[in-house]
């Protein structure tokens, strides 16, 4: 159990010091992936012998003395909506089944780059379109605290993964919150870098303008590894930002003295958990006596973020999914003419949430109800843009809780989607203004439930994030705890 | 009641750029069926577009040619619509930031300019193309999926299917001269979409108009104009009103047909492109490339007229292709006397090249050399009737004039000597008409030149055979 309890920045140096080997790490992922998965249902393809077959030629090339690249070997795991050459992409959806990508995302070229070994593609809701990755088709993940509550979602397969040790890092993808809400359900750090930060491309897009590719590890030097490795301009994405990229490992040391932490009044209000409260204002409380200054900021738009946020992402989804037609590639059934055929093959293909987003998508970007929906969300969008520049103004980041509660129980909140929506309220606004979050563990409840504190800051300025992440995890030991699962508890 | 037509039009050009709007395959035409295509094109999961700034350079052009405004800033929009052929079940489109809009086309009527006023032109992407196969399936080609279409949308401004044709043929010309489309109908570079109403002359609002969809020559849009505007008339007349509607051109039986009504108008749902930033263009740039556009047909005709004195028909023909313009405006230069150049180019040239399907890219013949045979005739050297052989072994062999003219032994005869020979001959073979002509038969004297030359092989001096033959006949009777 020894070697998947090293964080991905020590397993990586110790491949290259040549204390262990990449094929020793697979090795050892892969036997923990045998063994809980089947309960936890992290992963949605498991490819052991294309990853040992790939440690096994970086532990050759370590042999001959040629460098490994700043991951060194070491495993990790892929949300299922980031396309690999040659393998599968399923968006956890029926309606990809047999989909097989000719070409690689930027990320997977990048992370190959950089020496990864892939363990396989995770689990999710389908096309990302959840917060407990209850939505797939093929099962849902099970949190690795407690095997009745779920995970969190979007990416709640790489969430899980790494909590559970069957990876030491993973990438995601954070539309409303995706990748922070996961982690702080399952007591990993979650990172969701700018808008632009890294490439979209090969990410299968659920809403264009709010996705974001982001890395969940076990702590905050990890997070600015894999950041590192995957982030940058890509001339295939219009989108990415031409910004050179830090050097995020040298950000991290500093402290936090001096920094200035917003805390916005409107995160603490009503809905949030008495215990996720207590421990998120501990959090501040350490950060302020480690030397950051504490302000109270304001963000007055926060009750508009979930109506907004679920226009304008229904909307890009309807238009993003429409080209799952069972014409080119996935599922398809018959039909009488081409029209039929699309029904069949849709209906079929796509789950309950899937499809109650697309026909809200439609709907708002109708003729007649553009201006009423859809430019009105655009221009609130905005507005909750200028709240975050307003509070810039005065601090260096903003600290809050990352979810109102704990990872709640798998169906309890499926057959209300609304209650669902609104679990993203504290996430969701850093999407629409296109803002770097990170989620870092904080604390746990009574049930030993995970709960996460979330930092927000300038757009690029991942640095301080990571910084002010890294100072808090040196000071307590909130990640380092493990879910009793690994050691065959629970 | 006397009835008006009212026609405006929706061009479609595919812009000539090496690889496609929003991914690098390749534009080439008549590829095996999806073998131009990538990722990209195809609409793969996660893929994403950059747009190719060469169609944003040919559609800035077509702005300027057209004088529309620039915008400084456009954006891209999606056009959502399921259809077999369009990878992702949406098109991207400008909607309501296009890169250039209100212009206006000049063209010709009647010999006066009128100016069509041009609405906008915008680009977009194409789709593929459906290949209904012999087992009755059907099958799908992405070659041209995504390949840059420019759509130029014209005001409601012509009002014959006459005045449609000629509004085609200039924006054919003018895409030509600006080297940014083929225009190819054949091969669907260009494609045509007319909006008819036909209304009681002198006023009365527009009414509902019909669309006529996808007519594959300028021939077919006259003549669906045409059926279009008795179709309607007569419907009116009978009482009955024109429905809005879509309708397609069927070139068999030479009729429209309905396609969709308005009941089953699409709602194309427009919103922002959020794959792609915005299109933002300074003026610097926008005034540096109004600087590079070339004198445009028009304005060419305009000026053949004007300053070289041709007519209307002669410049139209000559100014229709840029290359014949240039050609013919090379020979102008070096050689002065403009309408000569133009009858030459006009008359021999250009019958040469449709007989022989040879195209200006691949004549033999240059202006330097047809110049220079323009110079043997002036100098006597040879005959104009021998100029068109000339002309002619220019055309199959590349080779200068004067080398032509002794290699064949086409000098003119203008030896006094040698033609009193001929004539002398002649005069005997044909004693009837010299007969006829010394009884005051006036006409047999051309027909007794007619024989000179024949007997010379038209090289003789046609000047001195009439001096001479004339003396002949008029001594040699007595």
């Amino acid at each position: 159990m020894s070697l998947l309890e090293q964080s991905l920045s020590d397993a990586a140096k110790a491949v290259r010091a040549g204390t262990v080997s990449s094929t020793e790490l697979t090795r050892a992922a892969l036997d923990a992936i045998e063994r809980l998965d089947p309960t936890l249902r992290a992963y949605i393809s498991v490819d052991a012998d294309g990853a040992l077959a790939r440690a096994a030629q970086l532990d050759a090339r370590r042999g001959k003395g040629e460098p490994l690249g700043l991951l060194g070997g070491v495993p990790v795991a892929i949300k299922d909506n980031m396309v690999v050459r040659g393998g599968a992409t399923t968006c956890a959806s029926r309606i990809l089944d047999g989909f097989v990508s000719p070409y690689d995302a930027t990320v997977i070229e990048r992370l190959r780059e950089a020496g990864a070994v892939f363990l396989g593609k995770t689990n999710m809701d389908e096309f990302a379109m959840g917060s407990s990755t209850e939505n797939s088709a093929v099962a849902a993940t099970r949190n690795p605290w407690d095997t009745g509550r779920v995970p969190g979602g979007s990416s709640g397969g790489s969430a899980a993964a790494v909590a559970a040790r069957m990876a030491f890092g993973a990438l995601g993808s954070d539309t409303g919150g995706s990748i922070r809400q996961p982690a702080s359900f399952c007591g990993v750090t979650g990172l969701k870098p700018t808008y632009g930060r890294v490439s979209r491309y090969g990410l299968v897009a659920f809403a264009s303008s709010l996705d974001q590719i982001g890395t969940f590890s076990r702590d905050g030097r990890d997070a600015a590894l894999l950041l590192g490795a995957i982030a940058g301009h890509d001339p295939r994405d219009s989108t990415s930002v031409k910004e050179t990229v830090p050097d995020y490992g040298a950000a991290l040391d500093g402290g936090v003295a001096g920094l200035r932490v917003g805390m916005p009044a409107e995160y603490f209000g009503e809905g949030i958990s008495a215990e996720t409260e207590q421990a998120v204002r501990a959090a501040i409380a350490k950060l302020n006596d480690l030397g950051a200054e504490v302000v109270e900021v304001s963000l007055p738009h926060l009750d508009y973020a979930v109506a907004t946020y679920y226009i304008i992402c229904t909307a890009e989804a309807s238009s993003n999914l429409a080209r799952y037609d069972g014409v080119r590639y996935g599922r398809r059934l018959d039909g009488e003419g081409v029209h039929d055929m699309y029904r069949a093959s849709r209906e079929a293909g796509f789950g309950a949430e899937v499809k109650r987003r697309i026909l809200l998508g439609t709907y708002v970007l109708s003729a007649g109800y553009y201006d009423a929906y859809y430019l009105k969300a655009l221009k609130v969008r905005t507005l909750i843009k200028a709240d975050f520049d307003r509070a810039f103004e005065h601090v260096d980041c903003i600290a809050a809780p990352t979810s109102p509660t704990t990872a709640f129980r798998l169906g309890e909140k499926l057959d209300d989607p609304l209650t669902m929506y609104l679990l993203d309220i504290y996430t969701i606004s850093v999407n629409l203004a296109g803002l770097p979050g990170i989620s870092v563990p904080c604390g746990f409840d009574q049930a030993g439930l995970p709960i996460g504190l979330q930092l927000i800051g300038k757009p690029f300025d991942e640095p301080t994030l990571l910084r002010a992440a890294h100072a808090y995890q040196q000071a307590t030991d909130w990640q380092r705890r493990v879910p009793p699962i690994v050691d065959g508890g629970a | 009641m006397d009835y008006e037509v009212v026609i405006g039009m929706e061009v479609h050009v595919e812009l000539k750029t090496e690889s496609k709007a929003f991914c690098g395959c390749s534009t080439a035409f008549g590829a095996a069926p999806n073998t131009h295509v990538c990722p990209v094109c195809l609409g793969l999961p996660g893929v994403l577009p950059v747009l190719n700034r060469k169609a944003v350079e040919h559609a800035v052009r077509v702005g300027l040619a057209l004088g529309c405004e620039i915008s400084a800033f456009s954006k891209f929009d999606r056009k959502n619509y399921f259809y077999p052929d369009m990878p992702k079940n949406y098109q991207i489109s400008q909607y309501d930031k296009p890169l250039t809009s209100t212009g206006r086309l000049p063209i010709l009527v009647d010999g006066a300019i009128r100016e069509i006023r041009i609405r906008r032109a915008h680009l977009e992407e194409d789709a593929g193309k459906l290949l209904h196969l012999d087992d009755g399936t059907t099958g799908v080609d992405f070659n041209r999926a995504g390949v840059p279409l420019l759509e130029i949308v014209s005001e409601p401004d012509l009002h014959s299917a006459d005045e449609a044709v000629e509004y085609l043929l200039r924006l054919k010309t003018l895409l030509e001269y600006l080297g940014v489309s083929d225009c190819n109908m054949e091969e669907g570079s260009m494609r045509c979409e007319a909006n008819v109403d036909v209304r009681p002359t002198g006023g009365g609002p527009i009414g509902d108009i019909v669309e006529i969809k996808n007519v594959a020559s300028i021939t077919g849009v006259k003549r669906a104009i045409e059926f279009e505007f008795e179709r309607q008339r007569d419907l009116l007349e009978m009482g009955g009103t024109v429905k809005r509607e879509t309708r397609r051109w069927n070139p068999d039986s030479a009729r429209t047909t309905v396609m969709r009504t308005k009941e089953l108008a699409h709602d194309y749902r427009y919103f922002p492109e959020p794959d792609l930033v915005p299109v933002v263009l300074d003026r610097e740039t926008i005034e540096r490339m109004r600087e590079t556009l070339p004198e445009l047909p028009l304005a060419r005709q305009l000026r053949y007229m004007n300053e070289h004195g041709l007519s209307e028909y002669d410049s139209g023909v000559l100014t229709a292709q840029q290359a014949a313009a240039d050609f013919y405006e090379s020979c102008a230069r070096l050689y002065g006397q403009p309408k000569v150049v133009c009858n030459w180019v006009m008359g021999e040239l250009f019958r040469l090249m449709k007989e022989r399907r040879v195209g200006f890219d691949t004549l033999q013949v240059t202006p330097t050399a047809l110049v220079d045979m323009l110079k043997l005739i002036d100098n006597g050297t040879i005959s104009g009737t021998i100029g068109k052989t000339v002309i002619e072994a220019m055309f199959a062999t590349g080779l200068p004039p004067d080398r032509i003219v002794v290699d064949r032994g086409l000098m003119q005869i203008s030896d006094t000597a040698e033609l009193e020979k001929t004539i002398t001959a002649v005069l005997e073979a044909n004693s009837k008409p010299v007969a006829d002509y010394r009884g005051g038969n006036e006409k047999t004297f051309g027909f007794l030149v007619g024989q000179v030359m024949r007997a010379t092989k038209g090289k003789a001096n046609p000047k001195l055979v009439n001096e001479l033959l004339r003396k002949a006949l008029d001594t040699g009777g007595e």
